[in-house]
């Protein structure tokens, strides 16, 4: 049991805005005074900002493409931050691709107690839940990319959504995943014959009739029709590309009437025809998304230094490595998707990068409603995710943004918007960018709020006058009502729970599946499908039950 | 001058990047002793393992069998490092400066990106010899390797600039994607040699075997060359360059990245 006394509370989600007040900790929640016995340790908070623990809505921590990814760089590795192994903390590393164990050290010392993997195909689902399990003091959930899954676009070619739905269903409980994540619908399936899906409403290579817009619309439908607690995440057609921007817009209308989630929005908000002319289209879009209160976003925020870009997108990361001309992975994921490995430099003296740069920055100011708009960086590939601090600073200070668009070349400035922006984050707006936001978009209903039956996970800031960076350093961290951070450092190392759905199925979808599986994969059925036993902490969440 | 005798040879590598001037100049004898290596994952001091004597200065005499101490001289900017017997791993890796001699042999990844000074080994020498390390773009990017003797493979590997001398026989891959500077092969190379190179240049006193991808250009007595036997000579090298005793053909590639890289072939009057 804990007290957290005299704090200043920053709880948006139940409308507490900066209020001092108490809260008490019991069993891992949080509970009423009255439920508190004599002699509970008392932290005295005085002074200090209370908010409820972060909440990442779209990172890539685990699984086939970040081990590829980590195999890839290890000259980043060797410049990396590194972890002693130290009483019950396992030796690690930091960087751009941290290793599982330094994954959670690095997000729990941030403050981040929930992180959602946004990107796991059903082949690889038991690898990355064994790695997920290796992520110590955040709790998990997991996305399964379902937009190049033959079986499910054969059957939407074949006009069978309702069995669609079933396959659907099936994967997802197979992957024991959370939600469906849907990458460059119909263009990695595409990127099989050497192609891409760049417009919407063409059919895709290999198919008659599905577009990416059916796509679309099929696992938007199917997300709402199995009552999944997340919406279909998708990462939008033609990312990175410019004039960009229309792409999105016409997805947005296609997914009118259905909820979604728009992934790493900024890499979706470009204008212009080529890199020469690239610019920021973040004015559109973010009027576009005001129009379609269906939609929730995450920023895709870009900070300048390495990265490296992870995504299932294939044929776009094909074309990032011809601009590179350095490194390059690539995966065929057999009949699920793909995946494409790609270091990259993000330059402020580089035109291109600054416009993305700025794009981020100004869809998080454009966009009025936190409660739709997340901050992300889609670690790591715009940036790490232990670089947050720094967006939420330049989020808090309009007068330091000004001062790092000085910076950009002249040529950026005139096509960016970002140092015409006034507006500064409150302290109650980024709680609800990094934690109350996500998890409502999640539909963790026990995460990003301190309301009483909330999971006991409680980040506590000290002040600071440079207030965007107390972000980097919490004075306390409480991760299921243990003090797991103290003065920066990890004090006790919990597991994570791993939150999974079971969406309502018919099980002799099984018998449709299997003939088909056994002709075209290499793998022995039996194995494909992941045994709840192996993961070590879940928490099923049946949709029909809420 | 500071000598340090290795007592006995270790059981496993002995990793030991404190045995540079840099480190050692400024401190006292009793300070060095209780430098830390690392045996294994073991933390241990060096006087674990050496006889610390003489005057702590940029003039250091490393003594005995160090074929399993790692890393000798990495990242020193400057002093002279004598190592009478063999060198382990990573010696003089990321060097900045000054001088290594080695009256012995060197272990791989001798020199490995280093940006400056001078390495002299008077026997063989391992493979990945002034390369980059995994996945880094870049190796070494300037100063002097002299092998006396032999080398393994990778020689150069991604090398930037500076100059690699090996004197005895080279294994496959010399100069692996090599982005510029020079590698002397004294008695050529196996396979593969100049694979992937883009630019820089590859210069055998003996016939060697050429990828498809280098193509024939020229045969002609180069003039930079006289620069570069006079500086090689203060080593001990001879590089041939008068036209009264040969010539050196010239092939460029590798094609297939498509480079503008060069190999110079030696071939000598009858």
């Amino acid at each position: 049991m804990l007290r957290i006394t005299g704090g200043t509370v920053y709880d948006p989600a139940n409308g507490v805005d900066g209020a001092v007040h108490d809260l008490y900790i019991a069993d891992g929640r949080i509970v009423e005074a009255s439920a508190m016995a004599e002699g509970a340790r008392t932290i005295d908070a005085t002074g200090m900002i209370v908010m409820p623990g972060g909440v990442d809505v779209h990172t890539h921590v685990a699984g086939g493409a970040l081990n590829f990814a980590r195999g890839l760089v290890p000259e980043n590795q060797r410049a990396a931050r590194k972890f002693l192994h130290h009483g019950d903390r396992r030796a690690g590393l930091g960087g751009m691709t941290p290793t599982t164990f330094a994954t959670g050290y690095l997000y729990a010392g941030m403050g981040w107690t929930t992180v959602n993997e946004a990107a796991v195909p059903v082949l690889s689902a038991r690898h990355t839940h064994e790695e997920l399990h290796d992520i110590p003091l955040v709790d998990k959930t997991s996305l399964v990319l379902m937009a190049n899954n033959e079986f499910v676009l054969d059957l939407l070619e074949a006009g069978e959504v309702e069995r669609a739905r079933h396959v659907v269903s099936w994967l997802v409980w197979a992957a024991k995943a959370y939600g469906i994540k849907a990458v460059n619908p119909g263009g990695v399936e595409a990127w099989k014959w050497g192609k891409n899906a760049n417009t919407l409403h063409a059919p895709i290579e290999g198919y008659k009739t599905v577009t990416p817009a059916m796509i679309i619309e099929g696992l938007a439908t199917i997300a709402d029709d199995l009552h999944l607690p997340h919406p279909v995440h998708l990462h939008c057609n033609n990312l990175g590309v410019p004039g960009n921007f229309a792409t999105t817009i016409e997805t947005m209308n296609v997914l009118q009437g259905h909820r979604a989630h728009l992934a790493h929005l900024q890499f979706h908000a470009y204008g212009g025809d080529d890199w020469t002319t690239m610019r920021s289209e973040s004015a559109r879009v973010a009027d576009a998304f005001a129009a379609n209160p269906n939609l929730t976003a995450d920023a895709g925020a870009v900070l300048f230094g390495d990265a490296v870009t992870i995504t299932a997108d294939g044929p776009w990361q094909h074309l990032l490595y011809q601009l590179t001309g350095r490194k390059w992975g690539n995966l065929d994921v057999e009949n699920e998707t793909g995946c494409g490995i790609v270091p990259y430099v993000y330059r402020d003296r580089n035109l291109v990068n600054a416009v993305q740069w700025a794009v981020g920055l100004e869809l998080l100011l454009l966009i009025d409603d936190p409660w739709r708009i997340f901050l992300t960086t889609d670690h790591p590939n715009g940036g790490c995710f232990w670089r947050y601090p720094e967006i939420i600073h330049m989020l808090m200070n309009a007068e330091f943004r000004r001062e790092q668009v000085q910076q950009l070349p002249e040529k950026a400035r005139q096509r960016i918007l970002l140092a015409d922006l006034n507006r500064e984050y409150t302290l109650a707006e980024v709680a609800i960018i990094t934690s109350a936001g996500p998890a409502r978009s999640l539909g963790l209903t026990r995460k990003g709020h301190l309301g009483v039956g909330a999971d006991a996970d409680v980040t506590i800031y000290p002040t600071r006058p440079d207030h965007g960076f107390l972000f980097s350093y919490p004075r306390y961290v409480i991760k299921g009502g243990a003090i797991v951070v103290e003065e920066g450092d990890v004090r006790e190392v919990v597991d994570g729970k791993e939150f999974i759905v079971r969406p309502a199925c018919d099980e002799t979808i099984e018998d449709y599946i299997r003939p088909l599986f056994e002709k075209v994969y290499t793998m022995s059925f039996a194995n494909y499908p992941v045994e709840i036993e192996r993961l070590r902490n879940p928490e099923v969440v049946t949709p029909d039950a809420q | 001058m500071l000598t340090l005798t290795l007592n006995e040879i270790p059981s496993v590598p002995l990793e030991a990047e404190v045995l540079s001037p840099d480190i050692l100049a400024p401190l006292t004898i009793e300070a060095i002793r209780a430098l830390p290596v690392h045996l294994g994952k073991r933390e241990r001091r060096l006087d674990d393992f050496f006889t610390v004597d003489g005057e702590p200065g940029d003039e250091i005499e490393l003594r005995g069998d160090l074929a399993r101490v790692k890393w000798i001289g990495r990242a020193m900017t400057h002093g002279t490092l004598r190592i009478r017997g063999n060198a382990g791993m990573h010696l003089a890796s990321a060097m900045q400066g000054g001088t290594v001699d080695v009256f012995g042999n060197a272990g791989d990844w001798l020199g490995a990106e280093m940006s400056g000074g001078v390495v002299h080994v008077r026997g063989d020498a391992g493979g990945q010899v002034g390369a980059a390390y995994r996945g880094a773009p870049t190796g070494m990017r300037d100063g002097l390797i002299v092998i006396d003797g032999g080398a393994g493979l990778e020689v150069g590997m991604r090398m930037q600039r500076g100059t690699i001398v090996v004197g005895g026989p080279v294994r496959d891959f010399a100069g692996l994607q090599m982005k510029g500077g020079t590698i002397v092969l004294g008695q050529g190379a196996e396979l593969r040699t100049g694979a992937w190179m883009n630019r820089g240049t590859i210069i055998s006193l003996q016939p060697i075997p050429l990828l498809p991808t280098f193509s024939y250009a020229a045969t002609y007595n180069p003039t930079f060359l006289r620069l570069y036997a006079r500086r090689l000579a203060t080593f001990g090298c001879t590089l041939p360059y008068d036209e009264r005793h040969g010539s050196y053909q010239r092939y460029t590639g590798d094609a297939a990245v498509p480079g503008r890289g060069e190999i110079l072939v030696w071939r000598a009057n009858r």
